[in-house]
């Protein structure tokens, strides 16, 4: 995608209306629709407002709420998507008419959207900032102000590994996977091969981190009982070198590179597919040129490719390190709950399942507090690249 | 960045000596990337495959192979090679039915998919081509919240969830995929959007024809493409996510990475069908990728990297 700073002009608009009055209803409607979500969410209790599961209602309002049978789930399905299209549609058809003010013909066009960031994210957001500075009983209900005492939690000496192995992640992943996915990708380019060898490395990344867990289970297994085989590809092979095996997702800190030779696993595609796209990009005039001064094998890989990708590979490497910085299903399922073996976004998760928004909300806090700088970073850079290619 | 090489690189003459050249540089090329650079080639993909091909093998083992012996003793263990840990998986085996949970996925991942490229496509048209005060400051305002964190939203909403009564429906699975894919949608259409050449929507205006009609007629026939790359990464995004999924989903509508994950807690009962169960989580999501793979590599370039 090339970044052209031509303004492209914008299609004219009939001149506004004299019943521009009912765009300022329309928005007033919208404006109304995010305070109720505000309100609702401050003021948590009461009976819930579309369905009380407890109560009793006729089939179909039991269908669409809580359907049960196959058919009934199939049957909610295509009547969400239905209703949902049809909302639209009739969105459409109103702005449609030529008497419409310009500002319903915009509400119409941008007014869910609005509504869904403002209340499910914006707010959202807000929201969990105000409660990582709350305090809560054991039942997550909120009790007056914490101050940063929520935010001392997360420091605290109990939550030490877990400080120490997110930063770990955050650093080990995208450098390996970048390097992986660089040297592959230099190394099958052109190749008869290339495109079945990059499938190999890619189609990780096409399935759950749930699903990698599982395959790599079966690599890491933990040791078998004295004189049965044993079921993990890893222990076999320390066993048949003559070394005792380990249970590799179990212990600290190996437990934690074990679970990050899985992200690096996955992501390697990533950073092959970005990297590779950016090589075939640079100009063959230039390698040439190159090949014709005598540079060649890693002299050429060094001087000539590696600085001609360098915004991609600044890209790659971010974006990873952002995506480690969030990853929760790997260590949810491979980690055995071992608090050794812990970052932040898996305590996130633990913090919220026991009721604890103050303190989830303050980890959620600092994961975004992380990311925001590395994205600005990362998205200079990316205009960087688009400008040189 | 300095050391940068700058364009526009000047085209060579196509000469004799240029064309020999060239083929010389090919050959030099093909050289280099011999035993050497092969090898290593080789032995990354095998690394990156054993693992896979590992769980393949355990999944067709029968009982008691991939509880007691590792997988490359292939068949010769248990009973030999079977398909019945398959049926076993989608029969449940005693717990939930695989099936269930599937199927499950399904109804979340359709109108999870479905609502964002609705929302974004309305949104990302507006923000191309309606010129209106504010456009600016509310595109960038939809575009920085790209940057947010699911985690900074979860909780909220559950509260608003459980208020309207809508906690563990799919309801509430479908109205938080589609807050969080909407940023990333409005983005990558409206990208595309803007590359639509303004002389096209400007003939439909001359012939009388509205923004509904622009929009249904001129421009989304020429989406497509990135409507399909949205679409795929929301898919596998929708499909393989595990956050939203125990956070949200209850007993009657949890997905199948949930179900995975269950099982995998329950080794000692379930370990013969896990290998096939997590197979079974893989197929649908690999289809997809696989025949829709042009898409999602041009999605990836134009900036679509979730996490």
């Amino acid at each position: 995608m090339t970044q052209t700073d031509v303004a492209k002009p914008s299609v004219s608009t009939p001149p506004q209306r004299s019943r521009s009055w009912i765009s300022a209803v329309v928005w007033i409607v919208i404006a109304a629709l995010v305070g109720g979500v505000i309100y609702l969410s401050l003021s948590p209790g009461g009976s819930p407002l579309l369905y009380n599961s407890s109560g009793s209602h006729s089939w179909f309002v039991d269908m669409i709420f809580q359907p049960a049978t196959v058919a009934q789930k199939l049957v909610v399905m295509v009547l969400a998507i239905a209703a949902f299209l049809a909302v639209m549609a009739f969105i459409l058809w109103v702005v449609d008419r030529t008497s419409v003010p310009k500002g319903v013909l915009i509400a119409g066009f941008i007014g869910p959207v609005v509504l869904a960031l403002a209340s499910g994210l914006l707010w959202s957001a807000i929201k969990t900032i105000i409660q990582s500075f709350q305090k809560f009983d054991q039942f997550g209900t909120e009790i007056g102000w914490a101050g940063w005492a929520n935010y001392g939690h997360v420091f605290t000496s109990a939550n030490t590994h877990m400080l120490i192995n997110t930063v770990v992640w955050i650093f080990v992943v995208p450098i390996f996977a970048t390097t992986f996915g660089l040297v592959y990708a230099v190394l099958v380019d052109r190749t008869r091969f290339e495109a079945a060898a990059k499938a190999l490395i890619f189609l990780p990344m096409a399935i759950s981190m749930v699903a990698a867990s599982v395959i790599w289970k079966y690599v890491y297994f933990q040791p078998a009982p004295e004189g049965q085989p044993e079921i993990g590809l890893l222990n076999a092979i320390v066993r048949a070198i003559g070394i005792t095996p380990v249970n590799w997702t179990a212990e600290y800190p190996i437990g934690t590179f074990a679970l990050i030779v899985v992200m690096i696993w996955i992501q390697t595609g990533l950073a092959m597919t970005l990297l590779s796209a950016s090589i075939k990009a640079i100009p063959d005039e230039i390698i040439e040129a190159a090949r014709i001064d005598g540079a060649s094998g890693w002299r050429l890989f060094r001087s000539i490719t590696v600085p001609s990708i360098r915004p991609t590979i600044v890209v790659v490497i971010t974006t990873i390190a952002i995506a480690s910085l969030k990853t929760f299903d790997i260590v949810n399922v491979m980690g055995n709950n071992l608090t050794d073996n812990n970052i932040l976004a898996n305590a996130f998760y633990n913090w919220m399942s026991v009721q604890q928004p103050g303190w989830a909300g303050a980890a959620a806090v600092l994961i975004f507090v992380v990311v925001i700088p590395v994205i600005v970073f990362n998205v200079r850079q990316m205009r960087k690249s688009e400008a040189v290619r | 960045m300095t050391t940068t090489p700058t364009l526009p690189v000047p085209v060579p003459v196509q000469s004799g000596r240029a064309a020999k050249l060239a083929v010389r540089a090919e050959a030099a090329k093909t050289r280099l990337s011999s035993p050497w650079a092969s090898l290593i080639a080789v032995v990354i993909a095998v690394l990156w495959t054993v693992p896979t091909v590992g769980l393949l093998v355990n999944s067709t083992r029968g009982e008691p192979g991939p509880t007691t012996s590792g997988w490359w003793h292939l068949w010769g263990v248990g009973s030999g090679f079977t398909l019945s840990n398959y049926i076993n998986a989608w029969n449940g085996n005693g717990g939930t039915p695989l099936s269930d949970y599937i199927l499950n996925s399904v109804v979340i991942t359709l109108p999870a998919v479905v609502m964002p490229i609705t929302l974004a496509l309305l949104a990302a048209y507006a923000f191309a081509w309606i010129d209106f005060r504010g456009r600016n400051l509310l595109f960038v305002a939809v575009f920085v919240m790209q940057i947010v964190p699911i985690q900074v939203a979860l909780i909220p909403l559950n509260t608003v969830y459980v208020r309207f009564g809508l906690s563990s429906s799919f309801w509430s699975i479908w109205l938080s995929h589609t807050i969080f894919g909407l940023p990333l949608a409005i983005f990558l259409l409206h990208n595309f959007m803007k590359e639509i050449p303004p002389s096209l929507v400007e003939a439909a205006r001359v012939d009388g024809a509205g923004h509904v009609r622009i929009f249904t007629k001129v421009l989304l026939p020429l989406l497509v493409p990135a409507i399909a790359a949205f679409g795929i990464f929301q898919f596998l995004w929708v499909w393989n996510d595990l956050l939203v999924a125990l956070t949200f989903s209850g007993d009657t509508t949890r997905p199948i990475t949930a179900g995975i994950q269950q099982l995998t807690t329950q080794f000692s009962s379930s370990g013969n069908i896990l290998p096939s169960a997590a197979i079974l989580a893989m197929v649908v999501p690999l289809i997809v990728f696989l025949s829709l793979q042009r898409f999602f590599v041009r999605g990836l370039l134009a900036g679509s990297v979730k996490g």
